[in-house]
Protein backbone atom coordinates (compact mmCIF):
# COMPACT_ATOMS: atom_id res chain seq x y z
CA UNK A 1 0.00 0.00 0.00
CA UNK A 2 1.02 3.65 -0.12
CA UNK A 3 3.55 4.93 2.36
CA UNK A 4 3.88 8.54 3.35
CA UNK A 5 6.90 9.45 1.21
CA UNK A 6 5.27 8.15 -1.93
CA UNK A 7 2.23 10.29 -1.39
CA UNK A 8 4.30 13.41 -0.92
CA UNK A 9 6.21 12.57 -4.10
CA UNK A 10 2.93 12.13 -5.96
CA UNK A 11 1.64 15.53 -4.96
CA UNK A 12 4.81 17.32 -5.99
CA UNK A 13 4.32 15.79 -9.42
CA UNK A 14 0.79 17.13 -9.55
CA UNK A 15 2.32 20.49 -8.81
CA UNK A 16 -0.86 22.54 -8.64
CA UNK A 17 -0.59 25.47 -6.29
CA UNK A 18 -2.60 25.43 -3.08
CA UNK A 19 -3.39 21.71 -3.28
CA UNK A 20 -3.21 19.59 -0.21
CA UNK A 21 -3.37 15.81 -0.02
CA UNK A 22 -4.65 14.26 3.18
CA UNK A 23 -5.03 10.65 4.14
CA UNK A 24 -8.41 9.80 5.60
CA UNK A 25 -8.12 6.41 7.20
CA UNK A 26 -7.33 3.51 7.34
CA UNK A 27 -8.02 4.23 11.01
CA UNK A 28 -10.64 6.94 10.95
CA UNK A 29 -13.65 7.15 13.26
CA UNK A 30 -16.04 7.78 10.41
CA UNK A 31 -14.98 5.13 7.92
CA UNK A 32 -16.23 2.21 10.10
CA UNK A 33 -13.55 -0.17 9.02
CA UNK A 34 -10.23 0.07 7.29
CA UNK A 35 -10.98 2.21 4.29
CA UNK A 36 -8.18 4.51 3.18
CA UNK A 37 -9.19 7.60 1.23
CA UNK A 38 -6.54 9.82 -0.32
CA UNK A 39 -8.31 13.16 -0.58
CA UNK A 40 -6.90 15.97 -2.73
CA UNK A 41 -8.07 19.33 -1.42
CA UNK A 42 -7.97 22.85 -2.67
CA UNK A 43 -8.63 24.88 0.43
CA UNK A 44 -11.69 23.15 1.84
CA UNK A 45 -12.98 22.01 -1.53
CA UNK A 46 -12.48 18.39 -2.51
CA UNK A 47 -10.82 17.99 -5.88
CA UNK A 48 -10.42 14.24 -6.00
CA UNK A 49 -11.00 11.21 -3.78
CA UNK A 50 -9.06 8.05 -4.38
CA UNK A 51 -10.03 4.99 -2.34
CA UNK A 52 -7.25 2.56 -1.48
CA UNK A 53 -8.70 -0.82 -0.65
CA UNK A 54 -7.48 -4.19 0.44
CA UNK A 55 -6.65 -3.86 4.12
CA UNK A 56 -8.93 -6.77 4.93
CA UNK A 57 -8.74 -8.59 1.62
CA UNK A 58 -8.97 -12.30 2.43
CA UNK A 59 -9.26 -13.62 -1.12
CA UNK A 60 -12.64 -15.14 -0.41
CA UNK A 61 -13.23 -15.95 -4.08
CA UNK A 62 -10.05 -18.03 -4.27
CA UNK A 63 -10.79 -19.67 -0.94
CA UNK A 64 -14.25 -20.72 -2.15
CA UNK A 65 -12.70 -22.53 -5.11
CA UNK A 66 -11.38 -25.17 -2.73
CA UNK A 67 -14.50 -25.40 -0.54
CA UNK A 68 -17.47 -27.64 -1.27
CA UNK A 69 -20.93 -26.29 -1.98
CA UNK A 70 -21.96 -26.92 1.61
CA UNK A 71 -18.90 -25.20 3.05
CA UNK A 72 -18.57 -22.03 1.02
CA UNK A 73 -21.84 -20.52 2.32
CA UNK A 74 -20.28 -19.91 5.72
CA UNK A 75 -17.49 -17.82 4.25
CA UNK A 76 -20.02 -15.42 2.73
CA UNK A 77 -21.25 -14.47 6.21
CA UNK A 78 -17.90 -12.80 6.72
CA UNK A 79 -18.27 -10.54 3.71
CA UNK A 80 -21.14 -8.20 4.47
CA UNK A 81 -21.37 -9.04 8.15
CA UNK A 82 -24.43 -6.84 8.66
CA UNK A 83 -26.54 -8.78 6.19
CA UNK A 84 -24.88 -12.16 6.54
CA UNK A 85 -28.23 -13.96 6.54
CA UNK A 86 -29.10 -12.50 3.13
CA UNK A 87 -25.67 -13.36 1.73
CA UNK A 88 -26.20 -16.97 2.82
CA UNK A 89 -29.62 -16.90 1.17
CA UNK A 90 -28.14 -15.76 -2.15
CA UNK A 91 -25.70 -18.68 -2.19
CA UNK A 92 -28.32 -21.21 -1.12
CA UNK A 93 -30.69 -19.98 -3.85
CA UNK A 94 -27.99 -20.54 -6.46
CA UNK A 95 -27.35 -24.12 -5.37
CA UNK A 96 -31.08 -24.85 -5.19
CA UNK A 97 -31.55 -23.40 -8.67
CA UNK A 98 -28.62 -25.37 -10.09
CA UNK A 99 -29.62 -28.69 -8.53
CA UNK A 100 -33.39 -28.13 -8.77
CA UNK A 101 -33.99 -28.65 -5.07
CA UNK A 102 -37.54 -27.88 -3.96
CA UNK A 103 -37.42 -25.92 -0.69
CA UNK A 104 -40.27 -26.52 1.80
CA UNK A 105 -42.67 -23.60 2.31
CA UNK A 106 -41.86 -23.38 5.99
CA UNK A 107 -38.21 -22.71 5.23
CA UNK A 108 -39.12 -20.08 2.64
CA UNK A 109 -41.27 -18.13 5.10
CA UNK A 110 -38.66 -18.24 7.86
CA UNK A 111 -35.92 -17.21 5.45
CA UNK A 112 -37.88 -14.12 4.41
CA UNK A 113 -38.79 -13.11 7.97
CA UNK A 114 -35.17 -13.38 9.06
CA UNK A 115 -34.00 -11.52 5.94
CA UNK A 116 -36.25 -8.61 6.79
CA UNK A 117 -35.15 -8.64 10.44
CA UNK A 118 -31.58 -8.55 9.18
CA UNK A 119 -32.41 -5.59 6.97
CA UNK A 120 -33.92 -3.68 9.89
CA UNK A 121 -30.91 -4.47 12.10
CA UNK A 122 -28.53 -3.29 9.38
CA UNK A 123 -30.44 -0.06 8.77
CA UNK A 124 -30.63 0.56 12.52
CA UNK A 125 -26.89 0.28 12.89
CA UNK A 126 -26.41 2.52 9.87
CA UNK A 127 -28.80 5.10 11.29
CA UNK A 128 -26.98 5.29 14.60
CA UNK A 129 -23.52 5.36 13.06
CA UNK A 130 -24.47 7.88 10.40
CA UNK A 131 -25.93 10.31 12.95
CA UNK A 132 -22.82 9.86 15.05
CA UNK A 133 -20.59 10.72 12.07
CA UNK A 134 -22.45 13.99 11.80
CA UNK A 135 -21.97 14.72 15.49
CA UNK A 136 -25.27 13.53 16.96
CA UNK A 137 -24.45 10.95 19.56
CA UNK A 138 -27.88 10.18 21.04
CA UNK A 139 -29.51 8.44 18.02
CA UNK A 140 -26.84 5.76 18.31
CA UNK A 141 -28.31 4.56 21.61
CA UNK A 142 -31.88 4.80 20.34
CA UNK A 143 -31.03 2.72 17.28
CA UNK A 144 -29.11 0.11 19.26
CA UNK A 145 -31.98 -0.34 21.70
CA UNK A 146 -34.15 -1.79 18.91
CA UNK A 147 -31.27 -3.52 17.16
CA UNK A 148 -30.47 -5.37 20.37
CA UNK A 149 -33.91 -7.02 20.31
CA UNK A 150 -33.24 -8.34 16.82
CA UNK A 151 -29.81 -9.69 17.69
CA UNK A 152 -31.40 -11.44 20.68
CA UNK A 153 -33.96 -13.08 18.39
CA UNK A 154 -31.12 -14.10 16.07
CA UNK A 155 -29.14 -15.53 18.95
CA UNK A 156 -32.07 -17.66 20.10
CA UNK A 157 -32.91 -18.90 16.63
CA UNK A 158 -29.60 -19.14 14.79
CA UNK A 159 -27.15 -19.41 17.66
CA UNK A 160 -25.23 -16.33 16.61
CA UNK A 161 -25.76 -12.61 16.74
CA UNK A 162 -23.87 -11.50 13.65
CA UNK A 163 -22.72 -14.36 11.42
CA UNK A 164 -25.89 -16.39 11.40
CA UNK A 165 -25.03 -19.33 9.11
CA UNK A 166 -28.62 -20.50 9.54
CA UNK A 167 -29.28 -21.38 5.91
CA UNK A 168 -28.19 -24.61 4.28
CA UNK A 169 -28.88 -25.66 0.68
CA UNK A 170 -32.42 -27.01 0.75
CA UNK A 171 -33.74 -25.15 3.77
CA UNK A 172 -32.58 -24.29 7.25
CA UNK A 173 -30.09 -25.79 9.62
CA UNK A 174 -32.62 -26.42 12.38
CA UNK A 175 -36.18 -25.52 13.27
CA UNK A 176 -37.36 -22.28 14.85
CA UNK A 177 -36.95 -21.44 18.50
CA UNK A 178 -40.34 -22.00 20.25
CA UNK A 179 -40.48 -18.37 21.42
CA UNK A 180 -39.67 -16.97 17.99
CA UNK A 181 -43.13 -15.67 17.05
CA UNK A 182 -43.74 -14.19 20.49
CA UNK A 183 -40.43 -12.35 20.46
CA UNK A 184 -40.82 -11.04 16.92
CA UNK A 185 -44.27 -9.70 17.78
CA UNK A 186 -42.87 -8.00 20.86
CA UNK A 187 -40.22 -6.45 18.67
CA UNK A 188 -42.79 -5.18 16.16
CA UNK A 189 -44.79 -3.50 18.93
CA UNK A 190 -41.66 -1.94 20.38
CA UNK A 191 -40.37 -0.79 16.99
CA UNK A 192 -43.66 0.80 15.94
CA UNK A 193 -43.92 2.82 19.12
CA UNK A 194 -40.31 3.98 18.89
CA UNK A 195 -39.90 4.72 15.19
CA UNK A 196 -41.58 8.12 15.62
CA UNK A 197 -38.77 9.03 17.97
CA UNK A 198 -36.32 8.85 15.11
CA UNK A 199 -38.44 11.34 13.20
CA UNK A 200 -38.38 13.80 16.09
CA UNK A 201 -34.74 13.21 16.88
CA UNK A 202 -33.15 12.97 13.43
CA UNK A 203 -35.50 13.52 10.49
CA UNK A 204 -36.98 16.79 11.72
CA UNK A 205 -33.72 17.95 13.22
CA UNK A 206 -32.78 21.19 11.48
CA UNK A 207 -29.04 20.63 11.93
CA UNK A 208 -29.24 17.15 10.43
CA UNK A 209 -31.33 18.43 7.53
CA UNK A 210 -29.01 21.30 6.70
CA UNK A 211 -26.01 18.97 6.78
CA UNK A 212 -27.53 16.38 4.45
CA UNK A 213 -29.91 18.20 2.10
CA UNK A 214 -28.31 19.00 -1.24
CA UNK A 215 -25.13 17.14 -0.28
CA UNK A 216 -23.68 14.39 -2.47
CA UNK A 217 -26.23 14.61 -5.24
CA UNK A 218 -26.37 11.60 -7.55
CA UNK A 219 -28.47 11.62 -10.71
CA UNK A 220 -30.45 8.61 -11.89
CA UNK A 221 -28.32 8.15 -15.05
CA UNK A 222 -25.09 8.23 -13.06
CA UNK A 223 -26.49 5.83 -10.47
CA UNK A 224 -27.21 3.28 -13.20
CA UNK A 225 -23.92 3.90 -14.99
CA UNK A 226 -21.94 3.40 -11.78
CA UNK A 227 -23.87 0.22 -11.02
CA UNK A 228 -25.32 1.59 -7.79
CA UNK A 229 -28.08 -0.47 -6.24
CA UNK A 230 -30.10 -0.57 -3.07
CA UNK A 231 -31.09 2.57 -1.14
CA UNK A 232 -28.35 4.58 -2.88
CA UNK A 233 -29.93 4.11 -6.31
CA UNK A 234 -33.50 4.22 -5.05
CA UNK A 235 -32.88 7.64 -3.50
CA UNK A 236 -32.01 8.83 -7.02
CA UNK A 237 -35.26 7.54 -8.46
CA UNK A 238 -33.98 4.27 -9.94
CA UNK A 239 -36.25 1.30 -9.38
CA UNK A 240 -33.86 -1.53 -8.56
CA UNK A 241 -35.38 -3.64 -5.79
CA UNK A 242 -34.60 -7.27 -6.61
CA UNK A 243 -37.44 -8.34 -4.32
CA UNK A 244 -39.87 -6.63 -6.73
CA UNK A 245 -38.17 -7.20 -10.08
CA UNK A 246 -37.06 -10.83 -9.70
CA UNK A 247 -39.05 -12.07 -6.68
CA UNK A 248 -37.47 -14.96 -4.82
CA UNK A 249 -38.84 -17.10 -1.99
CA UNK A 250 -42.23 -15.64 -0.97
CA UNK A 251 -41.70 -11.98 -1.86
CA UNK A 252 -44.29 -12.28 -4.64
CA UNK A 253 -46.94 -13.26 -2.08
CA UNK A 254 -46.49 -10.33 0.30
CA UNK A 255 -47.50 -6.73 -0.17
CA UNK A 256 -44.89 -4.04 0.23
CA UNK A 257 -43.85 -0.85 -1.53
CA UNK A 258 -40.55 -0.19 -3.15
CA UNK A 259 -39.40 3.06 -1.52
CA UNK A 260 -38.25 5.53 -4.18
CA UNK A 261 -37.14 9.12 -3.63
CA UNK A 262 -36.06 11.43 -6.41
CA UNK A 263 -33.87 14.08 -4.76
CA UNK A 264 -30.71 11.93 -4.96
CA UNK A 265 -28.98 13.69 -2.05
CA UNK A 266 -27.84 12.36 1.30
CA UNK A 267 -31.13 13.22 2.96
CA UNK A 268 -33.06 11.20 0.37
CA UNK A 269 -30.84 8.20 1.03
CA UNK A 270 -31.58 8.60 4.72
CA UNK A 271 -35.33 8.80 4.10
CA UNK A 272 -35.27 5.70 1.89
CA UNK A 273 -33.65 3.60 4.62
CA UNK A 274 -36.03 4.78 7.34
CA UNK A 275 -39.04 4.06 5.14
CA UNK A 276 -37.60 0.68 4.18
CA UNK A 277 -37.54 -0.35 7.82
CA UNK A 278 -41.29 0.29 7.96
CA UNK A 279 -41.81 -1.78 4.81
CA UNK A 280 -39.81 -4.62 6.32
CA UNK A 281 -42.06 -4.52 9.37
CA UNK A 282 -45.02 -4.71 7.01
CA UNK A 283 -43.62 -7.85 5.36
CA UNK A 284 -42.90 -9.53 8.70
CA UNK A 285 -46.43 -8.76 9.97
CA UNK A 286 -47.94 -10.52 6.96
CA UNK A 287 -45.84 -13.63 7.39
CA UNK A 288 -45.31 -14.11 11.11
CA UNK A 289 -48.72 -15.67 11.83
CA UNK A 290 -48.81 -17.73 8.65
CA UNK A 291 -45.64 -19.81 8.90
CA UNK A 292 -46.76 -23.18 7.52
CA UNK A 293 -46.11 -26.37 9.44
CA UNK A 294 -43.95 -29.08 7.92
CA UNK A 295 -40.34 -29.80 7.14
CA UNK A 296 -37.76 -27.07 7.51
CA UNK A 297 -35.26 -28.66 5.17
CA UNK A 298 -35.50 -30.65 1.96
CA UNK A 299 -33.81 -34.02 1.72
CA UNK A 300 -30.52 -33.58 -0.11
CA UNK A 301 -27.50 -35.74 -0.76
CA UNK A 302 -24.57 -35.41 1.57
CA UNK A 303 -22.25 -34.41 -1.25
CA UNK A 304 -23.65 -31.74 -3.51
CA UNK A 305 -22.56 -31.55 -7.13
CA UNK A 306 -23.65 -28.70 -9.37
CA UNK A 307 -24.11 -29.74 -12.99
CA UNK A 308 -21.61 -28.39 -15.54
CA UNK A 309 -22.51 -24.87 -16.54
CA UNK A 310 -22.84 -21.33 -15.27
CA UNK A 311 -25.22 -20.06 -12.62
CA UNK A 312 -26.11 -16.65 -11.32
CA UNK A 313 -28.41 -15.69 -8.49
CA UNK A 314 -29.18 -12.35 -6.94
CA UNK A 315 -30.81 -11.13 -3.78
CA UNK A 316 -31.49 -7.73 -2.25
CA UNK A 317 -29.29 -7.16 0.79
CA UNK A 318 -29.56 -4.10 3.02
CA UNK A 319 -27.01 -2.40 0.75
CA UNK A 320 -28.27 -3.44 -2.67
CA UNK A 321 -27.98 -6.19 -5.21
CA UNK A 322 -25.80 -9.08 -4.12
CA UNK A 323 -24.98 -11.48 -6.93
CA UNK A 324 -23.28 -14.86 -6.94
CA UNK A 325 -21.80 -16.15 -10.18
CA UNK A 326 -20.52 -19.71 -10.29
CA UNK A 327 -18.81 -21.53 -13.13
CA UNK A 328 -19.10 -25.23 -12.46
CA UNK A 329 -17.17 -28.03 -14.11
CA UNK A 330 -19.46 -30.63 -12.57
CA UNK A 331 -17.37 -31.38 -9.51
CA UNK A 332 -17.92 -30.88 -5.81
CA UNK A 333 -16.20 -27.49 -5.73
CA UNK A 334 -16.79 -24.46 -7.95
CA UNK A 335 -14.34 -23.79 -10.77
CA UNK A 336 -14.74 -20.04 -10.41
CA UNK A 337 -16.92 -18.05 -8.05
CA UNK A 338 -17.52 -14.32 -8.19
CA UNK A 339 -19.43 -12.26 -5.67
CA UNK A 340 -20.98 -9.12 -7.05
CA UNK A 341 -21.00 -7.08 -3.87
CA UNK A 342 -23.19 -3.98 -3.68
CA UNK A 343 -20.68 -2.01 -1.60
CA UNK A 344 -18.00 -2.24 -4.28
CA UNK A 345 -20.12 -0.48 -6.88
CA UNK A 346 -21.53 1.99 -4.37
CA UNK A 347 -18.00 2.98 -3.31
CA UNK A 348 -16.95 3.65 -6.90
CA UNK A 349 -19.44 6.54 -7.02
CA UNK A 350 -17.88 8.33 -4.01
CA UNK A 351 -15.45 10.45 -6.03
CA UNK A 352 -18.25 11.46 -8.37
CA UNK A 353 -20.66 12.67 -5.68
CA UNK A 354 -18.18 14.21 -3.24
CA UNK A 355 -15.72 15.96 -5.59
CA UNK A 356 -16.47 19.66 -5.79
CA UNK A 357 -18.05 19.66 -2.35
CA UNK A 358 -16.63 20.60 1.01
CA UNK A 359 -14.46 18.32 3.12
CA UNK A 360 -17.01 18.63 5.94
CA UNK A 361 -19.71 17.25 3.66
CA UNK A 362 -17.65 14.18 2.81
CA UNK A 363 -18.88 12.43 5.96
CA UNK A 364 -22.49 13.04 5.00
CA UNK A 365 -21.93 11.73 1.47
CA UNK A 366 -19.89 8.71 2.51
CA UNK A 367 -22.04 7.88 5.52
CA UNK A 368 -25.18 7.56 3.43
CA UNK A 369 -23.49 5.17 0.99
CA UNK A 370 -23.49 2.68 3.89
CA UNK A 371 -20.15 1.09 3.10
CA UNK A 372 -19.17 -2.17 4.78
CA UNK A 373 -15.49 -2.67 4.09
CA UNK A 374 -15.21 -6.51 4.23
CA UNK A 375 -17.92 -6.56 1.58
CA UNK A 376 -15.83 -4.33 -0.68
CA UNK A 377 -12.46 -6.02 -0.13
CA UNK A 378 -13.79 -9.60 -0.01
CA UNK B 1 -37.05 -9.00 -27.33
CA UNK B 2 -36.91 -12.75 -27.62
CA UNK B 3 -33.61 -14.60 -27.76
CA UNK B 4 -34.07 -15.17 -31.51
CA UNK B 5 -34.47 -11.45 -32.14
CA UNK B 6 -31.42 -10.63 -30.02
CA UNK B 7 -29.39 -13.23 -31.89
CA UNK B 8 -30.44 -11.79 -35.22
CA UNK B 9 -29.67 -8.26 -34.07
CA UNK B 10 -26.25 -9.15 -32.70
CA UNK B 11 -25.35 -11.16 -35.82
CA UNK B 12 -25.69 -7.98 -37.86
CA UNK B 13 -23.34 -6.14 -35.47
CA UNK B 14 -20.79 -8.90 -34.93
CA UNK B 15 -21.08 -11.58 -37.64
CA UNK B 16 -18.53 -13.89 -35.98
CA UNK B 17 -20.47 -14.11 -32.68
CA UNK B 18 -21.51 -17.53 -31.42
CA UNK B 19 -24.47 -18.14 -29.13
CA UNK B 20 -25.17 -20.47 -26.24
CA UNK B 21 -28.64 -20.82 -24.75
CA UNK B 22 -28.07 -23.67 -22.32
CA UNK B 23 -27.86 -21.43 -19.25
CA UNK B 24 -30.35 -19.07 -17.68
CA UNK B 25 -29.46 -16.21 -20.00
CA UNK B 26 -28.33 -15.91 -23.59
CA UNK B 27 -24.54 -16.17 -23.78
CA UNK B 28 -22.79 -14.42 -26.66
CA UNK B 29 -19.15 -15.20 -27.38
CA UNK B 30 -17.40 -12.56 -29.46
CA UNK B 31 -13.87 -11.89 -30.64
CA UNK B 32 -12.02 -9.49 -28.29
CA UNK B 33 -11.38 -7.06 -31.14
CA UNK B 34 -15.11 -6.91 -31.93
CA UNK B 35 -16.12 -6.38 -28.29
CA UNK B 36 -15.91 -2.62 -28.00
CA UNK B 37 -18.08 -1.65 -31.01
CA UNK B 38 -20.66 -4.25 -30.02
CA UNK B 39 -20.80 -2.99 -26.42
CA UNK B 40 -21.13 0.62 -27.56
CA UNK B 41 -24.06 -0.33 -29.75
CA UNK B 42 -25.73 -2.41 -27.04
CA UNK B 43 -25.61 0.63 -24.76
CA UNK B 44 -26.80 3.30 -27.18
CA UNK B 45 -28.61 1.33 -29.87
CA UNK B 46 -31.87 -0.60 -29.91
CA UNK B 47 -31.12 -2.76 -26.85
CA UNK B 48 -30.42 0.15 -24.42
CA UNK B 49 -28.38 -2.03 -22.06
CA UNK B 50 -27.60 0.68 -19.51
CA UNK B 51 -26.81 -1.49 -16.50
CA UNK B 52 -23.57 -3.49 -16.38
CA UNK B 53 -23.91 -5.43 -13.16
CA UNK B 54 -21.00 -7.83 -13.20
CA UNK B 55 -17.61 -7.91 -14.90
CA UNK B 56 -15.33 -10.82 -14.20
CA UNK B 57 -12.87 -13.21 -15.72
CA UNK B 58 -12.60 -17.00 -15.66
CA UNK B 59 -9.38 -18.96 -16.05
CA UNK B 60 -9.96 -22.07 -18.16
CA UNK B 61 -6.24 -23.02 -18.05
CA UNK B 62 -5.97 -22.83 -21.86
CA UNK B 63 -7.37 -19.32 -22.12
CA UNK B 64 -9.01 -16.58 -20.06
CA UNK B 65 -12.63 -15.61 -20.64
CA UNK B 66 -13.91 -12.13 -19.90
CA UNK B 67 -17.54 -12.20 -18.79
CA UNK B 68 -19.82 -9.15 -18.90
CA UNK B 69 -23.33 -9.37 -17.44
CA UNK B 70 -25.59 -6.77 -18.99
CA UNK B 71 -29.09 -5.71 -18.19
CA UNK B 72 -31.39 -2.75 -18.72
CA UNK B 73 -33.44 -0.81 -16.21
CA UNK B 74 -36.22 -0.45 -18.77
CA UNK B 75 -36.96 -3.95 -20.12
CA UNK B 76 -34.99 -5.93 -17.47
CA UNK B 77 -33.64 -8.50 -19.91
CA UNK B 78 -30.19 -9.83 -19.09
CA UNK B 79 -27.58 -11.09 -21.53
CA UNK B 80 -24.03 -12.27 -21.06
CA UNK B 81 -21.21 -11.18 -23.36
CA UNK B 82 -18.00 -13.20 -23.34
CA UNK B 83 -14.66 -12.83 -25.02
CA UNK B 84 -11.76 -15.27 -24.94
CA UNK B 85 -8.36 -13.72 -24.50
CA UNK B 86 -4.90 -15.17 -24.84
CA UNK B 87 -3.43 -16.37 -21.54
CA UNK B 88 0.15 -15.16 -22.16
CA UNK B 89 -0.61 -11.66 -23.40
CA UNK B 90 -4.22 -10.95 -22.42
CA UNK B 91 -5.35 -7.65 -23.93
CA UNK B 92 -8.87 -6.32 -24.36
CA UNK B 93 -10.30 -2.88 -24.79
CA UNK B 94 -11.89 -1.18 -21.82
CA UNK B 95 -15.61 -0.49 -21.61
CA UNK B 96 -15.39 2.07 -18.80
CA UNK B 97 -16.24 4.97 -21.08
CA UNK B 98 -19.57 3.22 -21.73
CA UNK B 99 -20.37 2.18 -18.17
CA UNK B 100 -18.55 4.04 -15.39
CA UNK B 101 -18.79 1.07 -13.01
CA UNK B 102 -16.37 -0.84 -15.26
CA UNK B 103 -13.47 1.31 -14.09
CA UNK B 104 -13.20 -0.36 -10.67
CA UNK B 105 -14.33 -3.78 -11.86
CA UNK B 106 -11.69 -3.82 -14.59
CA UNK B 107 -8.99 -2.73 -12.16
CA UNK B 108 -9.91 -5.75 -10.04
CA UNK B 109 -9.72 -8.10 -13.02
CA UNK B 110 -6.39 -6.52 -14.01
CA UNK B 111 -4.74 -7.30 -10.69
CA UNK B 112 -6.35 -10.69 -10.15
CA UNK B 113 -5.96 -12.11 -13.68
CA UNK B 114 -3.44 -9.84 -15.38
CA UNK B 115 -5.76 -8.81 -18.19
CA UNK B 116 -4.61 -5.51 -19.72
CA UNK B 117 -7.37 -3.09 -20.61
CA UNK B 118 -6.33 -0.69 -23.35
CA UNK B 119 -7.46 2.93 -23.02
CA UNK B 120 -8.35 2.47 -19.35
CA UNK B 121 -7.84 5.87 -17.64
CA UNK B 122 -6.28 4.58 -14.41
CA UNK B 123 -5.14 0.96 -14.65
CA UNK B 124 -3.46 0.32 -11.28
CA UNK B 125 -3.80 -2.30 -8.58
CA UNK B 126 -6.89 -1.68 -6.46
CA UNK B 127 -7.03 -4.28 -3.71
CA UNK B 128 -3.60 -5.93 -3.67
CA UNK B 129 -0.36 -4.30 -2.58
CA UNK B 130 1.49 -2.34 -5.23
CA UNK B 131 4.48 -4.70 -5.23
CA UNK B 132 2.47 -7.93 -5.30
CA UNK B 133 3.80 -10.43 -7.85
CA UNK B 134 1.57 -12.80 -9.78
CA UNK B 135 -2.13 -13.04 -10.50
CA UNK B 136 -3.84 -14.75 -7.56
CA UNK B 137 -7.11 -15.84 -9.15
CA UNK B 138 -5.40 -17.70 -11.97
CA UNK B 139 -5.46 -21.45 -11.55
CA UNK B 140 -1.67 -21.89 -11.62
CA UNK B 141 -0.97 -19.29 -8.92
CA UNK B 142 1.15 -20.63 -6.10
CA UNK B 143 1.85 -18.70 -2.92
CA UNK B 144 4.34 -20.46 -0.64
CA UNK B 145 3.74 -18.16 2.36
CA UNK B 146 0.01 -17.59 2.54
CA UNK B 147 -1.44 -20.97 1.62
CA UNK B 148 -5.02 -20.65 0.48
CA UNK B 149 -5.48 -24.20 -0.74
CA UNK B 150 -7.17 -26.47 1.77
Amino acid sequence: MYNQTEIIKDTSELGAEGELVINMGPQHPATHGVLHLVVTLNGETIKKIEPHLGFIHRSIEKMCESLTYRQFIYVTSRMDYLSSHINNLGCALLIEKGMQIEVPDRAKYIRVILSELTRIASHELWLGAMAMDLGAFTPFFYAFREREMITDIMEDTCGARLTMNYIVPGGLMYDLHPDFQKKVKAFITQFKSKVTEYEDLVTNNIIFQSRTKGVGILSAEDAISYGCTGPVARASGVSCDIRKIYPYEVYDKVEFDEVIETAGDSFARYIVRVKEMNQSIRIIEQLIDNIPEGDFVAKTKNVLKLPKGEFYSRVETARGEFGVYIVSEGGTTPHRIKFRSPGFSNLSVLNHIAAGGMIGDLMASMGTLDLVIPDIDR
Amino acid sequence: MTNEEIKEYISTLAPAATFDETGEWLNILVDPTALKPLMADLRTGKMQMNYLFCVTCVDFKTHLTMVYHLSATTHRQSIVIKANVNRDTPVIETVCDIWRTAEFLEREVFEMFGVNFTNHPDLRKLILEDDFKGFPLRKDFEDPINMIKL
